[in-house]
């Protein structure tokens, strides 16, 4: 009985440092990009307190990505407030336009934070194909849901679905 | 109690298996694919007659990409189909096959790839390796990369390999080896007095060589190809600045004419943001910094560099008619913008703000004088052309002033006001060989109004003035969405200014679709016009087609 409480204790324990190394972490693949000040970050430090996030990808010649955009900045501070979303928007933008990005940004007035994926190294490791396309990640940094294009009023369905994640509700099936 | 530590030394054992199946439970599959379907039919007022359609009814291009991640390791493939490739698209594309296979085992310090990948160096003056399905374009390296970063701050990458060339396998050196290795180091994370700066700076450096052995029989070729490349990006408060200055030795080329001259690249940007305000200016050379894999490609493959046009990218459809393509030999030029939210709950800006943005730009042909006394510019054999370095040519390859304005009415209201002014060297861009420059002026009203939280009606009403080219057009536009799920639009753009009345042509589409989550499948009827498609700077021709089209793309 010692012995098997013993084992017990053994891999309950080693479970327990297992699932804490894998928690850690986002679940999205490690990938270096860049911040708007020409910085290098990487995808793996995406992270919100176990609260979720959206995580939008868009380009700059993408005008249903910028009314998708705009759209969350209009609710942004609401939702932030009864739910601590976070909001992520990846610019795809290549050389061509990457430096146009920063001041547009400013221009819009967007409170969210912008990466950039100038070589779509995230948008291939994502299997992202088309623009906008947008995740909701769970508080552990699990992807549970994916949606690409815009259409006026997607921006209710995203946030029932974030309101749904904020509560602990799984809905992983949904992806 | 020897039992006892058996045991726990045993669970020890087991303990890295629990981890494994843990680890192996994180594995995960997941990609992407597209299928794009044309089915072609005649039609006598673009000229295609049943003899022309005869046999090729279909276009089909298709992509299927799959990744598998386990931990820090993960490997993809992508099959490609073109059955035969849609119309416009290059016809060494015909075939089917695995394009691109890969595996990379990466950790917080050190990440290798071997097989297909894609990198770029800085704004990729000297390496950029990407893919544009809607271009067909694809440049892959395929062979290894290295990248490395020995402390928090600094990131050192490798890589070598050969292009993909449609379906051309690498063999006997039928094209170029490159190898490439770049250096960039953020100054705020090295020196830890500067973490909290207000200063941000970042430098790079990047050198590249192509090998390719001596095929031409008029000219001695260099074999080894070198281009270098420094660059920095520097933000103090509101302000940021970057810029990249590439040089690349002697390399003629089908493209350049094979001269001898060495050739350069530069950019540089600054901006000033602050809330509600962003203003940006560019400035950007080139001169015969082509770069490809084979001296003898002229088509869009191959390439080793990227030169980014730096223009506005214009989507709306007959603002899209004259897009701009960089000019590998020579350009000079600039670019101004500036956005503008003028404040909510101002007399201008109303309850919501309002967008101004307004972007100008312009490039040049750079100025050229004969090498020496006895050639002619751009001779083949000669170094080519002298250039002095800021003088703008007196070409002007494209001008461009677009003002936009966004304004959102109130809940259900908004609109996009918009009025291009564009001057296109048609003759130069798209090889139109004596034909005039071409002026054109275009409006632009988009205006989208939503029926319920769900349902909106969007309705587009574009002009494009011009005395040249094809005359005038009018182009009208109605969508109607239900979110999430689905859209239907009808469209027209007829070119009633054309100086032949057989070619007043309307050129109507009519496309519906459906989405769930990242499903899309979208069908489309009616005309194509000829034009130009261009993606990030790349573009290709397309043709005039009638018919259907089905697209149906999702990623899982």
């Amino acid at each position: 009985m010692k012995r098997i409480v013993l084992v017990f204790c053994t891999l309950l324990f080693c479970g327990y440092v297992t699932s804490q190394d894998l928690n850690k972490r986002n679940n999205l693949p490690s990938i270096n990009i860049k911040n708007l000040e020409g910085e290098t970050f990487n995808t793996k430090e995406i992270s919100n307190d176990g609260k979720p996030i959206i995580i939008s990808f868009w380009a700059l010649w993408c005008k249903p990505c910028k009314k998708e955009l705009d759209a969350y900045n209009d609710n942004y501070d609401d939702w932030q407030e009864e739910t601590g979303v976070e909001i992520i928007a990846v610019s795809i933008d290549d050389a061509r336009s990457t430096a146009k990005v920063l001041p547009y940004v400013s221009g819009k007035d967007w409170d969210f934070e912008v990466l950039l994926d100038p070589n779509g190294d995230f948008k291939r490791a994502m299997s992202v194909n088309m623009i906008p396309h947008t995740f909701i990640l769970n508080g552990a940094g699990e992807i549970v849901y994916q949606h690409t294009s815009y259409y006026e009023g997607l921006e209710d369905e995203i946030y029932e679905i974030v309101e749904k994640v904020a509560s602990g509700e799984n809905i992983s099936g949904n992806n | 109690m020897k039992k006892a530590l058996a045991l726990i030394v045993l669970s020890f054992l087991f303990t890295p298996m629990v981890k494994a199946q843990g680890f192996l439970s994180k594995s995960e599959v997941h990609g992407n694919f597209e299928l794009d379907g044309m089915y072609y039919q005649a039609d006598d007022a673009l000229g295609i007659t049943d003899s022309i359609i005869n046999g090729n009814e279909f276009g089909f291009n298709g992509f299927a990409d799959i990744i598998y991640t386990l931990g820090n390791f993960s490997a993809g493939l992508r099959y490609e189909a073109y059955l035969p490739p849609i119309a416009g698209f290059d016809r060494n594309l015909d075939g089917q096959g695995i394009a691109n296979l890969w595996a990379s085992y990466t950790t917080d310090r050190f990440s290798i790839t071997i097989g297909d990948f894609y990198e770029q160096f800085g704004n990729g003056l000297t390496l950029r390796t990407y893919t544009e399905w809607s271009l067909g374009y694809d440049n892959a390296l395929k062979g290894a990369r290295f990248v490395f970063s020995p402390i928090d701050g600094i990131i050192l990458k490798g890589v070598y390999g050969v292009q993909r060339y449609f379906w051309t396998k690498y063999e006997n050196n039928n094209r170029g080896i490159v190898k490439g290795f770049d250096a960039e180091i953020n100054l705020n994370d090295v020196f830890n007095g500067m973490s909290d700066s207000k200063i941000k700076l970042t430098l790079g450096g990047s050198a590249v060589s192509k090998y390719q052995s001596d095929q031409n029989p008029f000219y001695k070729m260099p074999k080894n190809v070198a281009a270098f490349a420094g660059r920095f990006n520097l933000g103090i408060n509101k302000f940021n600045f970057s810029s990249e200055y590439a040089y690349k030795i002697n390399d003629p080329s089908a493209i350049n004419n094979y001269i001898y001259k060495p050739g350069a690249a530069f950019i540089f940007s600054g901006s000033y943001s602050t809330k509600g305000l962003g203003i940006y200016a560019q400035f950007k050379r080139v001169d015969n910094m082509s770069y490809k894999s084979d001296q003898a490609v002229t088509s869009n493959a191959l390439d080793i560099n990227f030169l980014p046009p730096l223009i506005e990218a214009h989507t709306y459809m007959l603002a899209a008619m004259y897009p701009y393509a960089t000019q590998p030999n020579g350009e000079i030029g600039f670019q101004i913008a500036i956005n503008y939210k003028v404040p909510k709950k101002s007399k201008i800006g109303g309850k919501y703000g309002m967008g101004v943005s307004i972007n100008y730009s312009q490039m040049n042909n750079i100025d050229r004088s004969a090498p020496n006394d006895t050639a002619y510019i751009g001779q083949s054999g000669t170094m080519g052309w002298n250039s002095d370095f800021f003088k703008f040519g007196k070409q002007i390859f494209n001008r461009d002033l677009t003002i936009e304005i966004d304004k959102k009415f109130n809940k259900k209201f908004k609109s996009t006001f918009k009025y291009i002014y564009q001057k296109y060297d048609i003759a130069t861009i798209q090889g139109h060989t004596g034909e005039p420059i071409v002026n054109a002026n275009i409006a632009i009203i988009d205006m989208t109004y939503k029926l319920t939280s769900k349902k909106a009606l969007r309705w587009e009403l574009q002009g494009l003035w011009t005395k040249e080219d094809k005359g005038d057009w009018a182009a009208a536009l109605i969508e109607y969405t239900v979110s999430p799920h689905w859209f239907i639009t009808i469209a027209d753009q007829y070119n009633y200014g054309n100086k032949h009345s057989n070619e007043k042509i309307h050129y109507y589409t009519g496309s519906f679709g459906y989405t769930l989550n990242t499903m899309r499948i979208a069908l489309t009827y009616g005309r194509q016009r000829e034009g130009v498609v261009c993606v990030g700077g790349v573009c290709r021709q397309v043709p005039a087609s009638n018919g259907f089209s089905l697209t149906i793309s999702g990623s899982f």
